[in-house]
């Protein structure tokens, strides 16, 4: 039987969350035996070839790619899991989010103390995706089945979370793994 | 009149004194109710409502309620662990509550609740409100996006400094935590030393040159949850 696979993106988000993810360490060659890599940027494979057991977001969404991106996954992941704060409560880049777009652009393009943009042109090519007004939490945008919080997880909250599900097991984090910084 | 009161907490049975609330009676008796506007010391005020129970079926706040012979409190099933998550949830939502760099994360009453209840992510839409930070004090920041409205540092103030640096403005959703001056904090009587400053849950009133001092792992909700100081009197 071929192993189940399992696809990681990072949205608006640091990869952080990813980088607690390689933090498992050896652990890691334990779940090479029980899945396989699909889209992620661990292994730079960029599109999904088909139907995952589990999907790992991180990141919110500011702009129309992340959009698109998260409801592909949520189209081919059994199990979709917000990874980190930014997926599920939008995180750093949610700052913005008291502030106009207008506004952040204008400060990021022209008015910031340190930009030299001499056409004060703010970037508007068609290649470029679309900001969206805010960063939206992920489960704002499409059904989130489990969440590990924090900034990043911890490795042992990951490790917990998939083991669990691997095994068929509901996700049942103790105390110590649930840490929202 | 008789020196006690008999009642019962999810089918523990205690006496508590005349005059007590239900909490007061539960914390004498090692029964944690959860609460963040409750500080003992602190005049009961009952805004938070986490320490919602039911009382002979109906919702009251045990901060403020009580106590009187032959109450059944209903306080740890899972009919009130829900209602308390929402509430939590909803404290979560409506103010700005980024974790990852606040001062207080690891010793956030607020923080701690929702750690203690196992919520991994609020249940409603976040609201993102755009709240100002007052740091006009040399000593003394109001970070407003992070404030619950618990009104500890007002009754603080008013009750153990004798000051009424703070108190409350607006009504409803857009009620907000406010100064005894024209706008600004430095221009209040506050002072550092003040007992207003040791009482807020979370990041709102901070002691500015105080943060990151503990480093993670051991502040003082990382391993233990919050109200197992008061179950652990139970249990000895």
């Amino acid at each position: 039987m071929a192993k189940p696979k399992i696809a990681t993106t990072s949205l608006a988000g640091c990869f952080g969350c990813h980088m607690s993810v390689l933090d498992i360490d050896e652990r890691i060659l334990e779940l090479i035996e029980l899945v396989e890599f699909d889209k992620s940027p661990i292994d730079d494979i960029k599109r999904l070839s088909g139907r995952c057991l589990l999907g790992l977001v991180e990141g919110g969404c500011c702009n129309e790619e992340n959009v698109h991106v998260l409801k592909e996954f949520r189209t081919h992941c059994n199990v979709l899991i917000a990874l980190g704060d930014c997926a599920t409560m939008g995180g750093i880049p949610a700052l913005r989010n008291v502030i106009p777009l207008r506004e952040c652009l204008d400060e990021a393009y022209r008015l910031g103390p340190t930009v030299y943009n001499p056409t004060g042109a703010i970037p508007n090519d068609p290649d470029l995706p679309l900001l969206l007004n805010k960063v939206y939490p992920v489960q704002e945008v499409v059904k989130i089945d489990c969440y590990l919080p924090g900034c990043p997880p911890s490795a042992d909250a990951i490790w917990a979370a998939l083991t669990a599900l691997l095994n068929g097991r509901p996700i049942e984090l103790p105390y110590e793994l649930i840490k929202y910084d | 009149m008789s020196d006690t009161v008999a009642l019962t907490i999810d089918n523990v049975q205690l006496q508590g004194r005349p005059g007590q609330t239900i909490l007061e009676a539960a914390d004498e008796a090692g029964i944690y109710i959860p609460r963040l506007c409750h500080l003992k010391g602190l005049q009961p005020f009952g805004s938070c409502r986490v320490c919602t129970v039911l009382v002979n079926g109906r919702p009251q706040a045990a901060c403020t309620q009580p106590i009187s012979p032959g109450m059944v409190i209903e306080s740890s099933t899972e009919q009130v662990r829900e209602i308390r998550k929402d509430l939590i949830d909803m404290l979560f939502v409506e103010g700005n509550h980024f974790c990852m760099f606040c001062e207080r994360s690891g010793n956030c009453e607020l923080q701690a609740m929702a750690y203690r209840f196992g919520i991994s992510a609020p249940r409603y839409p976040f609201l993102f409100p755009s709240r100002a930070v007052d740091a006009s004090h040399p000593d003394i920041m109001i970070d407003h996006n992070r404030c619950i409205r618990c009104a500890r540092c007002v009754r603080a103030s008013r009750d153990l400094d004798g000051k009424e640096v703070f108190g409350f403005v607006n009504r409803g959703p857009h009620k907000e935590l406010a100064v005894n001056a024209a706008a600004r904090l430095v221009d209040t009587t506050v002072d550092v030393t003040d007992q207003a400053m040791n009482v807020c849950p979370v990041g709102a009133l901070l002691k500015k040159r105080t943060a990151y001092v503990v480093p993670i792992g051991r502040r003082k909700y990382d391993h233990t949850p919050i109200g197992s100081e008061i179950e652990g009197a139970r249990s000895q």
